[in-house]
């Protein structure tokens, strides 16, 4: 039976924040973004950083008009990204896909929400 | 401290600690048993500016001093003199946090400077023993309009690094910042400061309008041959530089301007036939990646053939030049092809002539797996680009961490 990890209890972990937790030699990221959960090794499939302590942003877009001249850029939050700290890959929030090349990604973990609590299946 | 992750809502963060930030860093070291392996990083950065109070006390001229020693206090609002500034987002905007966040990070009060606690902690993560260290914002000192200002910042750096933190650490060494636009001022540098303690060389930085091949630098390029030590090229970059200026994002600003400026200089070092001149000089080229050296290898070796009467000094073809000369790993670019980097190393001769470098704390920065986990490297190879090879090319004595250090067979 695969094994669960207690990562807090639900109201610990409100949305919009993120929680760090210990799992045998390296960490899992947890995030309840917009009511979903997601969780992530804590390791950068880039050089191996600690790819979850980094900032959360919405993704960048450039604003093309029809003329197609450029006008400006602005934030998408329908598409949030984990940012890696030591050198900036962005990992899309929902599938762990590193943004600019998705021949990468971050391991990814299910996450479940019950009696009161969230926990990592590993 | 609070980081903007857009333009309404911010991150807050407690602390910072690079030995936290750099844990994954040292599981890999631990992993791959770096601590028994000698890794000497020839280049990584201070942030000078943070001791500026400290070393403009060193500048000779009291009236520059003077100067100085106003706008490192308090400033008066206007812009810094002795500063060459350039636009930029090295920090990618703040998502390379260690920028925003490095003023948080708490060293102890000991009496020891803070750069060496600093450098410690991120060198003992990594499994580093020694490094060159370098600046940082003056990478951009070599564009400033008025060559007395290098001279007089970079001799008062110079003196300051040896005296405060070289002299301190025998971890810490250097390739001393010469002040490139005065050559006479650069001679002179060389033999005031050329054998203190932990210069190992010296090193220029490539961002700047100076060519090489001047008649003006031969005596000194003849006295570092003498002295037995490496000469470095550096690169950084000019967002106000004419070429560059025509990029509009950082990143194509920085992938051009850290190799440009160092291939500019490489080519006129090459055909003004330098390496014939001083066939004993050891030059390094540092941080501009390694794929741009394949790419001129290619370029100059095609137009020699056709224009030799133009480069009458070189009696081999400039990529053999080239393959002679040392290189500094980072940032090293990875293909998805392995072939493509396998090949570059087989260009560059990486076995006896490259050099693993970090560049930390900069955002590109490189931990040593990028080398020791390529799958077409031997152990020795490794170890050699590692530190062997830089060990070799500064001579410099590691029995105080390798009491019987044998160069790996
Ligand atoms: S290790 Fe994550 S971006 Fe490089």
């Amino acid at each position: 039976m695969a094994k669960e990890l207690f990562v807090s209890k639900s109201d610990d972990l409100p949305d919009g924040e993120r929680k760090i937790v210990p799992n045998g030699n390296y960490e899992i990221g947890v995030y309840r973004v917009n009511g979903d959960l997601f969780a992530y090794q804590n390791v950068c499939p880039h050089q191996g950083g600690p790819a979850c302590e980094g900032l959360l942003m919405a993704k960048v877009e450039e604003v093309i008009a029809e003329d197609k001249t450029y006008q400006g850029m602005t934030f998408n939050h329908d598409e949030m990204h984990i940012v890696c700290p030591w050198h900036g890959w962005e990992f899309d929030l929902a599938t762990g896909d590193m943004v600019a090349d998705r021949k990468f990604r971050l391991k990814k973990y299910d996450v479940v929400e019950k009696d009161d609590g969230i926990y990592v299946t590993l | 401290m609070e980081i903007p992750t857009d333009h309404l809502n911010k991150m807050s963060v407690e602390e910072f600690d690079t030995s936290k930030l750099l844990i994954n860093a040292a599981r890999q070291r631990d992993q791959r048993g770096l601590e028994d392996v000698l890794i000497v990083d020839v280049d990584c950065h201070h942030y000078e500016n943070e001791s500026m109070k400290d070393i403009v006390e060193f500048i000779d001229d009291p009236v520059l001093r003077r100067t100085a020693q106003v706008y490192s206090g308090a400033g008066t609002g206007a812009n810094n003199p002795f500063m060459m500034g350039s636009p930029g987002s090295q920090d990618v905007a703040g998502r390379v946090t260690r920028y925003p966040l490095r003023k948080m990070e708490e060293t102890p009060e000991d009496g020891t400077h803070r750069d060496i606690h600093l450098s410690l902690k991120w060198m003992d993560a990594m499994g580093v023993d020694y490094v060159m260290l370098f600046p940082t914002p003056m990478l951009l000192l070599g564009l400033h309009p008025v060559p007395e200002y290098e001279v007089a910042m970079s001799r008062a750096y110079n003196r300051w690094l040896t005296e405060k933190i070289l002299a301190e650490e025998n971890r810490l060494k250097t390739m001393l910042y010469l002040p490139f636009n005065d050559p006479d001022a650069t001679y002179q540098m060389v033999k005031d400061f050329g054998d203190r303690e932990g210069v190992c060389g010296f090193m220029v930085v490539s961002t700047r309008y100076k060519p090489v091949y001047d008649n003006a630098y031969m005596k000194t390029y003849s006295l570092i041959e003498e002295m037995g030590k490496p000469l470095a090229f550096h690169g950084s970059y000019s967002w106000n530089d004419q070429l560059l200026g025509n990029t509009n994002r950082f990143l194509v600003t920085h992938a051009l301007g850290f190799t440009i400026f160092n291939a500019v200089h490489m080519c006129n070092w090459i055909v003004n036939g330098l390496p014939e001149r001083f066939p004993n000089l050891d030059v390094m080229w540092i941080e501009s990646g390694l794929a741009w050296v394949p790419w001129l290898m290619q370029r100059l070796d095609n137009d020699y053939r056709m224009r030799s009467s133009e480069a009458p000094l070189l009696k081999r073809l400039p990529s053999e030049y080239m393959g002679e000369m040392f290189y500094s790993s980072q940032p090293m670019e990875m293909p998805h092809n392995p072939d493509i980097l396998e090949m570059t190393f087989k260009m560059i001769n990486a076995e006896t002539q490259l050099c693993w470098c970090s560049d930390y704390p900069h955002w590109d920065m490189d931990v040593p797996s990028v080398i020791y986990d390529l799958p077409f490297l031997d152990e020795r190879q490794k170890k050699n680009i590692l530190g062997e090879n830089a060990r070799k090319l500064y001579n410099i004595d590691v029995s105080d961490r390798f009491p019987n250090y044998q160069p790996p067979a």
